[in-house]
């Protein structure tokens, strides 16, 4: 099957290896993947700051990059970027040249887990990691996108991994974009209580499936020298 | 009071209130119980998602015909013997009120729970003219003896006090002697409150719902207070925000529901009070006198934009209790009278956004508020779309930000563009902590910037291809 992998400006800068082990995942399972590198960023920072115009062009730009490979399915390891990307139908109503394209786009994409447990069909890729870990279902992906389970579906088939919840699990991370330096003390104080919450838990490994909030998470784990390693859930499933 | 209630900047009143310790230890131990308590009596009830369709169906019906409820409600408001009023705004509303309360000469008023007669400053207004207006409702009479403490949730308004901070205040301001426990101080409290209602010349009540066929106010209380402020006054003037209608007892029935659930998690309020007109002649109890103040104050022009939706809310706070961000500011962290997601949703449409538009700022978005509305509001999206209006419309946001995203809009709109940047990104690791930088530090490190894109492993990986 060939999928044009939408890496997502954030990994494609600052979580590398998210990428990697997706372009490493979807050709364990038999996916050609196909990188247009003239992709920039879905334009969600603007959007949610108010400026949809201004994040029309990179809508564009990624829709002409992303669409340009013509391949089956458009996958990305981020939730919140693919909640983007549906958006796009909407924000380009009426547009006699963009509005189908963006049909097209948002018909497509898909956030990875959802990928790989609904349309591949496969529930167990033979990952092993040992320890416990917690998963944080972002809200972006489990509440708005509506994919919730495919995370949990391949974790469990994980070895070794014992998998525990934790209070506040699917409370938001306080991370919001631009909200976590527009807010930063709120933010701070959100995502103060969310790893209290984990490392109460007892954790080897914080699992995620989206970016940007795993930064958020991760950098507050730094900050108060916790031994909990996070990763992307492509990451853990790339395991072993 | 108005619906401004903070006069501190938005990062102010945020750093104020982060700094309770004691307000957010109260409000995140709030959160947990009642959220706990209306998941498990939703779960009771189930088929959560079809009652909220059918209240939003009904909420939405209403507001599509409220000239024709509005009118009916009225006509049989009239015919069971009530005076109804119109105002347009705040103002009127008051002046209303205060021309009931010269007419009967009176002095001493009881008062229940009402969102809507802070919006307008009603006690305020009262006072101002000698009146005394006791709030009866134990939380409110706690925020009113604590010397104009404000409301900080629509429903429970003493939300930020913890039982102690309660104690205090008895012990203060009211001469309490007895302990910590919330039997012993409402005891103490309803003591005070008996006398206030046998002495009370008027009563004031808000209004949960009215029904259009029989002319109906139906007003829920915990505590009996409704009771007593129905009963035993001579004249009881109700105000009501011009959208509270419902068409029948029917619809009333499903509302009143989800109201209970949504609140505080309970199946059903312990009273429920339904006035229709005045007490009639077979009647041992009940006003001798009824006004009906039917308050616009801003509604109209909600009901002819874009966010009509907001309009549907039956002011039950549960988005406040959902709220991640509410959890650690508070209703004061708002600084406006509706906080949380309504807030931030209908504040600007009622007060403008000149004045009030960083309440939309308070919100990472999570759509948490939008999964349990019981009557889907589509908070998110309507903050969203403030947002959009604050940037692009109305030009609010200022020069700074203008030019920010301006050039980031441009960076990412083009692949060269875009790709250099990003490749000048790599020096941030040693880039100084000022700026958006310095503020994403207070709380958390940085990630170290790999020297290495995804692009340049994924380029590097097909020249490897191509040379083997």
């Amino acid at each position: 099957m060939k999928v044009s992998f939408f890496i997502t400006c954030l990994a494609d800068n600052v979580l590398p290896n998210v990428g990697i082990k997706s372009v490493q995942l979807l050709e364990k399972l038999g996916c050609s993947v196909f990188f247009n590198p003239k992709q920039t960023c879905c334009g969600q920072p603007l959007v949610n700051s108010g400026y949809l115009e201004k994040a029309k062009k990179s809508m564009c730009t990624l829709m002409d990059a992303l669409l340009e490979d013509d391949c089956e399915y458009i996958v990305a390891p981020s939730g919140s970027c693919v909640l983007q990307v549906k958006e796009f139908p909407r924000f380009f109503q009426g547009d006699a040249v963009w509005e189908s394209r963006a049909k097209l786009l948002a018909d497509k994409t898909c956030e990875i887990t959802d990928f790989v447990v609904n349309i591949l069909k496969v529930t167990d890729v033979g990952a092993v990691l040992n320890g416990r870990g917690a998963y944080h279902p972002s809200c972006h992906m489990s509440r708005m996108l509506g994919v919730k389970e495919p995370p949990y579906q391949l974790l469990k088939n994980v070895k070794g991994l014992k998998l525990v919840s934790f209070k506040g699990q699917d409370k938001c991370c306080g991370f919001g974009g631009t909200f976590s330096v527009n807010m930063a003390d709120l933010s701070g104080a959100m995502v103060k209580e969310k790893v209290r919450n984990i490392a109460a838990a007892g954790v080897d490994y914080l699992i995620g499936a989206d970016g940007a909030c795993l930064m958020n998470i991760q950098g507050r784990i730094r900050r108060e020298n916790l031994n909990i390693r996070v990763l992307h859930v492509v990451e853990a499933l790339m395991a072993g | 009071m108005g619906i401004k209630t903070s006069s501190l900047g938005l990062k102010h009143r945020i750093k104020k209130n982060l700094s309770d310790s004691f307000m957010r230890a109260s409000i995140a131990n709030a959160q947990d119980r009642i959220n706990r308590k209306r998941a498990d009596c939703y779960a009771e009830l189930g088929h959560f998602e079809k009652w909220r369709d059918l209240a939003m169906d009904i909420r939405s019906h209403v507001l599509d015909y409220l000239d024709y409820y509005l009118e009916q409600f009225t006509d049989s408001a009239q015919k069971a013997g009530a005076a109804v009023h119109f105002a347009k705004d705040d103002r009127e509303a008051v002046e209303l009120a205060k021309t009931i309360f010269l007419q009967k000469k009176a002095k001493k008023a009881v008062k229940t729970k009402s969102m809507v007669t802070e919006e307008i400053g009603l006690n305020e207004a009262l006072e101002e003219i000698g009146i005394e207006i006791l709030e009866t409702d134990l939380g409110e009479y706690l925020l009113q003896l604590d010397g104009k403490d404000k409301p900080s949730h629509i429903v429970i308004p003493a939300l930020h006090k913890d039982r102690r901070r309660i104690r205090e205040v008895l012990a203060q301001k009211a001469g309490y002697k007895g302990d910590v426990t919330p039997e012993a101080m409402t005891r103490f409290v309803r003591g005070i409150l008996r006398d206030a209602f046998l002495s009370a010349d008027v009563a004031v009540s808000g209004c949960n719902f009215a029904v259009a066929e029989t002319g109906t106010i139906a007003l829920m209380t915990n505590e009996g207070n409704g009771r007593f402020i129905t009963g035993i006054p001579k004249t009881l003037i109700t105000f009501m925000g011009m959208e509270r209608v419902v068409p029948t007892f029917e619809e009333l029935d499903i509302l009143f529901s989800m109201l209970a659930r949504s609140s505080v998690g309970v199946r059903t309020s312990v009273y429920m009070s339904l006035i229709t007109g005045p007490r009639g002649k077979a009647d041992l109890d009940g006003p001798e006198e009824l006004h009906i103040i039917i308050i616009d104050n801003g509604r109209s022009n909600v009901l002819a934009g874009s966010f009509k939706d907001v309009l549907r809310c039956i002011r039950c706070g549960t988005c406040m209790l959902e709220c991640p961000a509410y959890r650690h500011v508070g209703g004061h962290g708002y600084g406006v009278l509706y906080p949380g997601p309504l807030g931030a949703a209908l504040v600007t449409e009622l007060a403008g956004y000149e004045e009030h538009k960083d309440v939309t700022e308070i919100c990472s978005l999570c759509g948490a508020c939008n999964d349990v509305c019981p009557v889907k509001i589509p908070l998110v999206e309507s903050i969203l779309e403030h947002r959009r209006i604050i940037a692009e419309d109305k030009r609010l946001a200022g020069w700074m930000k203008d030019a920010v995203y301006s050039q980031y809009g441009r960076v990412i709109g083009n692949s060269a563009y875009y790709a250099s940047a990003s490749r000048l990104a790599r020096l941030a690791n040693h880039a100084p902590r000022i700026g958006p930088l310095k503020e994403w530090t207070k709380a958390r490190e940085l990630p170290k910037i790999p020297a290495e894109r995804f692009r340049d492993w994924f380029a590097g990986r097909k020249r490897k291809e191509a040379g083997s």
